[in-house]
């Protein structure tokens, strides 16, 4: 195959990681402070979708403009769900609040899917099917600016994490907990806030995912196991690390589906993850924890 | 005499930090001895290098006469060494029967005569009243006696116990220390025991091995060790930093 | 006799009276039941069944799987493929079925707990390896990929059961017989020496290894004996279904359904896997047949209800409703 379709398919396979990047960004803030993983991380991203979706075809709001009202959305049901049916639970065993997550994924799945259905349903945006061409490369508008969303988005959380009150706080709770309590942070208020943080971030991926891709009620497993991939890929905790493994991701899918068959792209994500979780296990950017 | 247990140089490291520097030391079959050091001396790093659950960077650790510095936690045991943990973790939804019978179950094959054993070492460790209850009701001072069963059950040629004494009232102290003493001289079992109770490693150890920052600083009888001025040095200097 | 099953069971007479009770009723089932009723018995046995395997890997050595499809997938395909293309019959099927479905385990067993891959990770690594499969087998052409699989249905005039060819009835004595046996088989496991190594696991791997378990190889056996035992619910699957669909038997959905029974009635409990499949299955088609009676049409309704079901559960009752309710009911197992 000649190189420019190697090209190609490399920037899509980037820009598309960069989206999943957004996406394991929620998971692993939420892993990271709250210590409760998140397996209805890929069931909000659908809600997320189906929110832009509706706001689309109902009142032709582009999904680019929706990201903050969505992420808000999110942001608020990430609080509720924290601080109501989470929050007493972060002293249960490990399986104990997997099965939670497990729970409410299977209700908004299947929530979703009796309101909108089986059938796969798209956000249809005056650029769809535009594209611009630099010299070789030729690059879809819309994955173009799904990935600027992306890194935007991202910028955004980074820029909180470091610059303001709150998210320094967050962060101190992630190192120390029983500092964060010692020094008189609310912890509980703070893990709420954290999961807010984390829900906003899959909200905005989902949003802008809706401009590559459909949505269906069953993608949200799909994205749940997804975004655990990238993270522990990436490097659990690590923030660099999960826009890392979803780029790694990405291109994987992209060079996948191209050489071999796109419906078997998923395939190589989990050879990767068996291949981090047997050889680095801390993952890529991750620290190793004696 | 010859040594059951014997160290040799042994070394371990953390990101750079000496936990255990050089330490060598041989406890001889049927005797009892003691680690002792201020906190942080290393003298848990130790036991978990010895009962095989961190492999040392450098030395080596000879048992019955064979390298054991190579093996797993669990191959350790099976040889014969076994140990208690300074915190204490039983399985805790067991009862206090069943934690001791799957200590028995290393060297028996069927649950019955485990199970046997189990009440022998209950009888012994004063908690026959209490085998049925989940172990996870227990207190402290019950808690650390069913450890000691745990491992005894295992039929160990020597028993490392880790703080065993800490925690417990002055007659609980007594109790247990006359209950190990007791093993000790019915069973001839080999005993090493980490311990901040003086009172209990004055009455029970005939040798006494003295850590700091990792380094063995001085062994020796108890009486003899105890009035060893780099020993005293050591408590004073930790006490006062 | 009857005294000494009492006393194998650990159960009271009492206990052991209902339980006598409950195996006449399900003795007699097909007699009386309907055939939409016995196709639900069916449902419930089948998850029972699975739920019992499930827990000896999660109940009993304390390795949370949430890829059981996996097994349960390899079961039916492996006995599917040899019958429909060789024309072995199930009951020699499933020797290869399970070999395969015990092979696989082994192998996810050896990566995971070789490097130290554990709590959820080992579960994130147990779903892709279902999920692998799903995606493996919808492109096997060998096994019709994601055209799916189908078993020769004809007309019987009588029943086959060397062929698992036939009617409900005979499918539910199958499955009635296949739970029975697994009971048996979890109640000897879990009184014998491996069981007790299994609940230390459980408890504290640290202090298992300590008091001299080699907790690989136990682990080990219980990922081979649970993917075993889950296997032939696959071969189960394949016959009675006739039909398989990696998309569906690999579904992570399948895989959440199986343990959703146990969790419910009560992990690591004898008699919870079954308790478990009696009250969400019966609840859910129940449910069905409700909506079914007003015209309702909901794909998804069912599980809904079972999120639901799993939430409370996890929320009030942690240990399950057998433990529970085996208290008020003063047949309590000793708990483990």
């Amino acid at each position: 195959m000649p190189f420019d379709v190697y090209l190609n398919v490399a920037v899509a396979g980037i820009l598309t990681g960069l989206v999943y990047g957004l996406m394991a960004l929620g998971l692993s803030v939420i892993f990271g402070v709250v210590r409760v993983v998140n397996f209805a991380h890929g069931e909000m991203m659908t809600i997320a979708m189906y929110l832009a979706v509706v706001l689309f075809s109902h009142f032709h709001l582009d999904p680019l403009l929706m990201l903050v009202p969505i992420a808000a959305v999110l942001f608020a049901f990430g609080y509720a769900l924290q601080a109501g049916l989470i929050n007493p639970f972060i002293t249960r065993p490990e399986h104990s609040q997997f099965l939670l997550l497990v729970a409410l994924g299977l209700i908004i799945v299947n929530t979703l899917l009796i309101v909108f259905g089986p059938d796969a349903q798209s956000v249809q945006t005056s650029y769809a099917y535009d594209s611009f061409q630099i010299g070789l490369l030729i690059v879809d508008a819309s994955k173009l600016y799904a990935g600027a969303a992306a890194i935007l988005f991202t910028a955004a959380l980074f820029a909180f994490f470091r610059l303001t009150l709150v998210g320094k706080a967050i962060r101190a709770c992630a190192d120390n907990y029983t500092g964060a309590l010692v020094v008189g942070l609310d912890v509980k208020r703070l893990y709420a806030l954290t999961f807010a943080v984390g829900a906003a971030c899959v909200g905005a991926a989902g949003c802008i995912m809706t401009l590559i891709i459909d949505v269906t009620p069953m993608l949200g497993p799909t994205y749940t196991l997804l975004a655990f991939i990238i993270v522990i890929a990436g490097g659990l905790g690590s923030m660099p690390g999960a826009l890392v493994g979803g780029i790694l991701i990405g291109l994987t899918e992209a060079f996948a589906g191209i050489l071999f068959t796109p419906s078997a792209k998923s395939m190589f994500a989990f050879a990767i993850l068996v291949l981090v979780l047997l050889f680095r296990p801390q993952g890529i950017l991750g620290k190793r924890v004696a | 005499m010859t040594a059951l247990l014997s160290l040799q140089n042994v070394s371990k490291r953390f990101r750079g930090l000496v936990a255990v520097d050089q330490v060598s030391f041989d406890v001889p079959e049927g005797m009892i001895y003691a680690v002792i050091g201020p906190n942080g001396a290393g003298k848990t790093t130790l036991f978990n290098l010895i009962a095989g659950a961190m492999v040392p960077d450098a030395g080596s650790i000879t048992f019955a006469g064979a390298r054991i510095d190579c093996l797993s936690a669990d191959a350790v045991c099976r040889r014969g060494l076994a140990r208690t943990f300074q915190l204490v973790r039983p399985f805790p939804a067991l009862t206090v029967e069943d934690n001791v019978v799957v200590g028995a179950l290393l060297h028996r094959r069927d649950v019955a005569s485990a199970r046997e054993r189990a009440h022998d070492l209950l009888r012994r460790l004063d908690l026959s009243d209490k085998r049925g209850q989940i172990a996870a009701t227990l207190t402290l001072p019950d808690r650390k006696r069913l450890e000691v069963a745990r491992a005894l059950a295992t039929e160990p040629k020597i028993l490392l116990l880790d703080e065993v004494m800490a925690g417990l009232r002055p007659t609980e102290t007594d109790r247990m220390v006359a209950i190990l003493r007791e093993l000790n001289r019915k069973s001839g079992l080999t005993i090493l025991l980490i311990e901040h109770v003086m009172r209990a490693v004055m009455a029970l150890a005939s040798h006494v091995v003295v850590l700091d920052h990792g380094t063995m600083i001085a062994q020796g009888a108890p009486d003899v060790v105890v009035r060893d001025p780099a020993v005293v040095q050591s408590y004073l200097g930790a006490e006062a930093g | 006799m009857i005294a000494s099953a009492i006393a194998w069971l650990d159960l009271s007479p009492r206990a052991m009276l209902f339980l006598v009770l409950l195996g006449a009723v399900l003795l007699i089932a097909p007699f009386i039941a309907n055939d939409y009723l016995l196709t639900v018995l069916i449902l419930i046995l089948y998850f029972a069944y699975v739920g019992q395997a499930w827990n000896i890997m999660m109940g009993f050595a304390g390795q949370l799987s949430l890829g059981h499809a996996l097994y349960v997938g390899l079961g039916a395909y492996v006995s599917a493929v040899l019958f429909t293309r060789y024309g072995v019959g199930p009951w020699i099927g499933v020797l290869p079925a399970m070999a395969t479905a015990v092979t696989c385990g082994a192998a996810i067993g050896f990566l995971a707990f070789r490097f130290r891959v554990a709590g959820v990770y080992f579960a994130i690594l147990t779903i892709a390896f279902a999920e692998f499969a799903r995606i493996g087998f919808d492109h096997l052409d060998f096994v019709n990929a994601s055209a799916g699989l189908f078993l020769p249905v004809a007309q019987y005039a009588h029943n086959d059961l060397w062929r698992l060819r036939g009617s409900p009835a005979m499918f539910y004595y199958v499955i009635l017989a296949a739970t029975v046996l697994a009971l048996l088989i979890c109640r000897l496991l879990l009184r014998s020496r491996i069981g007790y190594l299994w609940l230390a696991i459980r408890e504290d791997e640290v202090a298992a290894r300590a008091a001299g378990i080699a907790t690989f190889r136990y682990k080990m056996y219980a990922v081979m004996i649970s993917a075993a035992v889950t296997s032939f619910a696959g071969v189960f699957y394949a016959f009675f279904y006739n039909n398989l669909f990696p998309e569906q038997v690999f579904n992570i959905s399948r895989s959440i359904e199986i343990i959703l029974g146990t969790i419910i009635g009560g992990i690591g409990t004898l008699f919870g896997p079954i308790l478990g499949a009696f009250v969400l299955t019966g609840l859910a088609e129940a449910l069905n047949s409700a909506m079914g009676h007003f015209g309702l049409d909901l794909p998804g309704a069912k599980q809904v209800f079972y999120g639901i079901c799993l939430l409370l559960v996890v929320m009030a009752r942690p240990h399950g409703l057998w433990p529970w309710l085996a208290q008020r009911i003063g047949v309590a197992e000793p708990r483990k």
